[in-house]
C-alpha cells in the first residue's frame, strides 16, 4: 500500500493509504479531523474544502496520494492555540453566517483563500462569485457575504476587530 | 470507488510506458476523473499521475504563438501575464471555468483530452486553430475533437502542450446553466492572420465550427453580421436544461456577445 507523509495543521503525519483513498477520507477517518465535511458525491458542494499549500481545493476530489509531501490546513487548524478564533470564524459567528453549520467549514476555507487572493479588497459581487464552489442550504448566503466582507477588512488591517456595528 | 495501483512517473517516456497497459488511466487535476471513478463509470487497474512531469508544465511565448503546457491549471492560464497580454479572451475563459477549487486543480490537458460537450477550452482550441502537441505527433484542432468525449488521442498518447497562434481579435461568450454552471451554449470567435473561425460548444455533442458565421464575419466583423444567422437545431442537444431550439437560439445571441467582447 502506498505511504503518504503530509503536514496537517502544522503536524507531520505518515499513513498507509490505498490508491483510491480520498484526501477527505484520510483527514476524517485516519486523522479523525471530522471538521471537514462531505456533502455530495459530484464535487459540487464545497463542504470538503481544505487548503493544500495555501490554496483551496475539494478534499473529496483529491487522492490522498496526490497530496503526498504537501502542507494541508483544515478548519481545525485556523484558531490559535489559546482558542482565539480566526477573523473569518469570528465574522461567521458575529454575522450569523450559519444555521445548521454543515457547509461552514468549507465556506470558511474558501473565503480565506478568496480574501488572500484579493489584497486590494473585494466587492460584494466578487465575494458571491468566489463562493461558486460552495453550496449552503440554509442561510440564503446574505449573511455569509456580509461576514466575508467584514473578515476581509480585518485580515487586510483596515478594521481592528469583527464586532458588528449596529445595523 | 474500486482500488487501483498508483504511479507517479517523472517523465513523459515513463508515463507512456505505464499507459501501454490498456487498463491504466492518466490523471492530471482529477476534477473529471475522480468524480467518474467515484461513480464507477471507469475502472482502471492503474492510475498514472502526470503531475510530476516537468515537460508538461509552463506557459511561454514562442514567436507568434502562446504554448501552454498540458498541466497548466485553469488558474495558471487565467493569471498568466503572457496569456493575458496576447489572448485575453483565453485568460478570461479560464477564469470562468467551474469554481475556484476546480480552477486550482483542473488542467487544460485534462479538459481537452476529456472533450466534454459542455467544456469551455475546446471552443478556444478550435476557434484559435491551435495545435495539440502530443507524445507522438502534432494534431490540428479540427482533427483533434472527434465526438462526444472522443478525441484523436490513442490510449497511450498524452497531450504535452497546446500551441495557440496569437489572434488579431478573439472573444468568447457563454450561457451557463444556473445550477451546474456548465455551458448551455458558448461561442468563441477569432480572427487570426485574416482568417475568421467561429466555434460553438455546449450546444451539440461535440464542439463544431459555424461556417455561415465565419463567412459573415469574414466579410464584415460586427455583431450585426451574425445577428441574423439562425443556427439549425437538428443536431443540437435537447435535455432537461434546455431544448435544442433554445440552444440554437442561444448560439446566435452568444455569437453577437462574443464579437462585441472581441471588439
Ligand atoms: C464542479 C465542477 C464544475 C466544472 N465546471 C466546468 C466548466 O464550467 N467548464 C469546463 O470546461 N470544465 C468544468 N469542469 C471540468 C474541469 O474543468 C476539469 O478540470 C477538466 O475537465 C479536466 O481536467 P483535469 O486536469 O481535472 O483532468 P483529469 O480529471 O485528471 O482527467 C480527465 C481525463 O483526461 C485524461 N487526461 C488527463 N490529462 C491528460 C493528458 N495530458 N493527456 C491525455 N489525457 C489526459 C484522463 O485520463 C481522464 O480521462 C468542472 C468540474 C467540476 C468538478
Ligand atoms: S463533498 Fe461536495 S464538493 Fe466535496
Ligand atoms: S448553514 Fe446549513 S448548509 Fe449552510
Amino acid at each position: 500500500m502506498p505511504q503518504v507523509t503530509l503536514t496537517v495543521n502544522g503536524q507531520t503525519h505518515t499513513a498507509e493509504v490505498e490508491g483510491r483513498t480520498l484526501l477527505v477520507e484520510l483527514l476524517r477517518e485516519t486523522l479523525r479531523l471530522t471538521g471537514t465535511h462531505v456533502g455530495c458525491d459530484t464535487s459540487q458542494c464545497g463542504a470538503c474544502v481544505v487548503h493544500i499549500d495555501g490554496e483551496s481545493v475539494k478534499a473529496c476530489t483529491t487522492l490522498a496520494v496526490m497530496a503526498n509531501g504537501s502542507n494541508v490546513t483544515t478548519i481545525e487548524g485556523l484558531a490559535a492555540a489559546d482558542g482565539t478564533l480566526h477573523p473569518m470564524q469570528e465574522a461567521f459567528r458575529e454575522y450569523h453566517a450559519l444555521q445548521c453549520g454543515f457547509c461552514t467549514p468549507g465556506m470558511v476555507m474558501s473565503a480565506i483563500d478568496l480574501v488572500k487572493k484579493h489584497p486590494d479588497g473585494l466587492t460584494e459581487q466578487q465575494i458571491r462569485e468566489g463562493l461558486e464552489g460552495n453550496l449552503c442550504r440554509c442561510t440564503g448566503y446574505h449573511n455569509i457575504v456580509k461576514a466575508i466582507a467584514a473578515a476581509a477588512e480585518v485580515m487586510h488591517g483596515k478594521r481592528a476587530e469583527i464586532a458588528r456595528a449596529a445595523e | 470507488m474500486y482500488d487501483f495501483q498508483y504511479h507517479k512517473p517523472a517523465s513523459v517516456a515513463d508515463a507512456v510506458k505505464l499507459l501501454a497497459d490498456p487498463d491504466a488511466k492518466a490523471i492530471s487535476g482529477g476534477q473529471t476523473l475522480i468524480p467518474a471513478l467515484k461513480h464507477r463509470l471507469n475502472r482502471p487497474t492503474a492510475v498514472v499521475d502526470l503531475s510530476g512531469i516537468a515537460e508538461m508544465k509552463g506557459i511561454r511565448r514562442e514567436g507568434n504563438a502562446i504554448v501552454i503546457g498540458a498541466l497548466s491549471r485553469h488558474d495558471d492560464v487565467a493569471g498568466s501575464a503572457e496569456v493575458k497580454a496576447a489572448i485575453p479572451a483565453l485568460a478570461d475563459m479560464a477564469a470562468h471555468i467551474g469554481d475556484t477549487q476546480v480552477r486550482n486543480r483542473g488542467t487544460m490537458g485534462g479538459s481537452i483530452s476529456n472533450n466534454d460537450p459542455a467544456a469551455d477550452y475546446p471552443a478556444a482550441v478550435v476557434a484559435l486553430n491551435a495545435t495539440v502537441i502530443t507524445s507522438k505527433r502534432r494534431i490540428t484542432a479540427d482533427e483533434f475533437f472527434q465526438g462526444m468525449f472522443t478525441t484523436a488521442l490513442e490510449p497511450d498518447e498524452l497531450v504535452i502542450a497546446i500551441s495557440f497562434p496569437v489572434p488579431e481579435k478573439a472573444g468568447y461568450a457563454k450561457m451557463r446553466n444556473p445550477a451546474s454552471r456548465y455551458v448551455m451554449a458558448g461561442v468563441f470567435v477569432a480572427k487570426t492572420g485574416g482568417e475568421v473561425r467561429v466555434a460553438v460548444n455546449g450546444a451539440a455533442p461535440c464542439v463544431f465550427r459555424q461556417g455561415e458565421m465565419e463567412a459573415a464575419l469574414g466579410a464584415n466583423w460586427s455583431a450585426e453580421a451574425v445577428g441574423g444567422i439562425k443556427q439549425d437545431a437538428t443536431d443540437l442537444n435537447g435535455d432537461i436544461h434546455g431544448s435544442a431550439e433554445y440552444r440554437a437560439h442561444l448560439v446566435t445571441v452568444m455569437a453577437k456577445r462574443a464579437v462585441a467582447a472581441a471588439g
